[in-house]
């Protein structure tokens, strides 16, 4: 070892060495919010892992396999119709960025290659907010409500930015190079069993999750009752049309494995952090819950500004920020900020502006950024209201 | 010599079609270069959007996918 290697071990030693020194355990507080993260995370193992995040990884992948993602391209390519162009950017990033690492490739060339700067940044606002996985969970955890909140405000929102970019740089987009031409491969199944096969996994996720009865004798309580019937038959439907792709199924189990290595570490961590910091729903963890509802209870414009400011700045690993609002929301924090967090949060966060910055340049970059704020205060203000 | 280049920004897919790629060339046993381009910019110029590419001498192979070896052998050759 070199004698600077020593002075960095010493300098390890000695901050270890007062942490473990200063550890504050013994005192409630600390003690309660470490249980409450181990509690937390008990409660995801048992609740959201088997029925939800399981099948969540098998139709990301099944995505990522089955799903011929060149097609979905055309309609983002410098040829394709402009409203058709945004609507699409606006969707697909349910189908083109279930892997959270190909989102900016993607923007940069859409941006620069493809239907121009308008659709790229409604590409780029969109895909992490309508990304299978966190629509999945944002509505398993956090309820049905939010995450279709979530969804349809980020699909709206993303057209009105990605316009609002197109309107105010109109004058200096130009297409700079030209797209990689590509071996199509030709489809080895009709779409419509495509269709089918989808079709049949989503419904085995939505039947299995299917919410208890709220006690009043009505339609969806029939449901509920046949609820793992439903679920084994979507189950059996998925078998089949799966034995008939049955050269793909490794590649299929490859990349669902894929996600859940990729994902789940993250989530345990955030799990336990959110756990630590804020404590299940009516306990509390390090941060008192009275700060919070100060903070971003509510729904007045501070809240909502708040939450957007601090989302945007903030990173968050995909999926973690569910965990975080979980906590939040139960410490207080109003429905529209919390809006306002997921829409601004997972599509922005400061080492992502500096990557956008590079493809962008400074001036854009900011108006994208005021815009997500502005937009994501706005629309919590409105769905709080409602 | 092949020039076989990488294009990814460094996630879990891009090392997966690295070392795919490095085992396809070692089996064919050519005289190779292996090169992995991360930024985004340098990215765009080979005219591709989904990530991870391959591109073997300056020509696109593969887009958005990591083939099996077998496939990358075939498209080295």
């Amino acid at each position: 070892m070199t004698a600077r290697a020593h002075t960095k071990a010493a300098a390890w030693a000695v901050g270890i060495f007062l942490v473990c020194y200063f550890l504050p355990i013994g005192g409630t507080r600390f003690d309660g919010a470490l249980l409450e993260a181990f509690h937390l995370v008990r409660w995801y193992a048992r609740e959201h892992v088997l029925l939800c995040l399981v099948p969540a990884f098998a139709i990301a992948g099944a995505i990522a396999v089955f799903v011929r993602q060149g097609a979905v391209m055309r309609y983002l390519g410098p040829r394709a119709p402009k409203a058709v162009a945004y609507g699409v950017a606006a969707v697909s990033g349910s189908v083109l960025a279930v892997c959270s690492c190909t989102v900016l490739p993607l923007f940069a060339g859409i941006s620069r290659m493809g239907a121009g700067l308008g659709p790229a940044t409604a590409f780029l606002y969109a895909g992490p907010a309508v990304n299978v996985l966190a629509i999945i969970l944002t509505g398993r955890v956090l309820g049905v409500e939010l995450g279709i909140a979530r969804a349809v405000g980020a699909v709206i929102f993303s057209v009105v930015i990605g316009l609002s970019m197109h309107l105010i740089f109109r004058h200096e987009e130009t297409a700079e190079v030209t797209v990689a031409d590509l071996p199509e491969s030709p489809p080895s199944r009709s779409p419509g069993e495509d269709v089918l096969f989808f079709t049949a996994l989503i419904a085995v996720l939505v039947f299995a999750n299917w919410g208890a009865p709220s006690g009043t004798a009505s339609f969806w309580d029939t449901i509920h009752g046949v609820k793992w019937w439903l679920a084994g038959g979507a189950l059996l439907a998925v078998v089949v049309l799966a034995y008939r792709r049955r050269g793909e199924l490794g590649a299929w189990a490859g990349e669902s494995w894929g996600f859940a290595r990729q994902i789940l570490p993250l989530l345990l961590m955030g799990v336990l952090m959110a756990g630590l910091l804020l404590g299940r729903p009516a306990h509390e963890g390090l941060i008192p819950s009275d700060w919070v509802a100060r903070m971003v209870g509510g729904n007045g414009l501070g809240a909502n500004l708040f939450a957007s400011v601090a989302g945007a700045l903030m990173y968050f690993a995909t999926l973690t920020e569910i965990p975080i609002l979980e906590g939040l929301l139960g410490a207080g924090m109003g429905k529209g900020p919390a809006l306002a967090l997921l829409l601004a949060g997972p599509a922005l966060s400061l080492p992502n502006m500096l990557v956008i910055r590079s493809v962008l340049g400074t001036r854009k970059t900011l108006t994208f950024v005021l815009l997500v704020v502005v937009m994501a205060t706005v629309s919590g203000l409105i769905y709080g209201s409602i | 010599m092949k020039i076989i280049k990488i294009l990814g920004t460094g996630c879990d897919k891009c090392e997966t079609l690295a070392a795919r790629a490095k085992e396809a060339a070692e089996s064919t046993g050519d005289d190779y270069e292996l090169e992995k381009i991360s930024q985004v910019a340098e990215i765009m110029t080979y005219g591709v959007m989904m990530t991870p590419a391959l591109v073997v001498d300056g020509e696109v192979k593969c887009v958005g996918k990591v083939p099996s070896v077998d496939e990358i052998k075939g498209m080295l050759s």
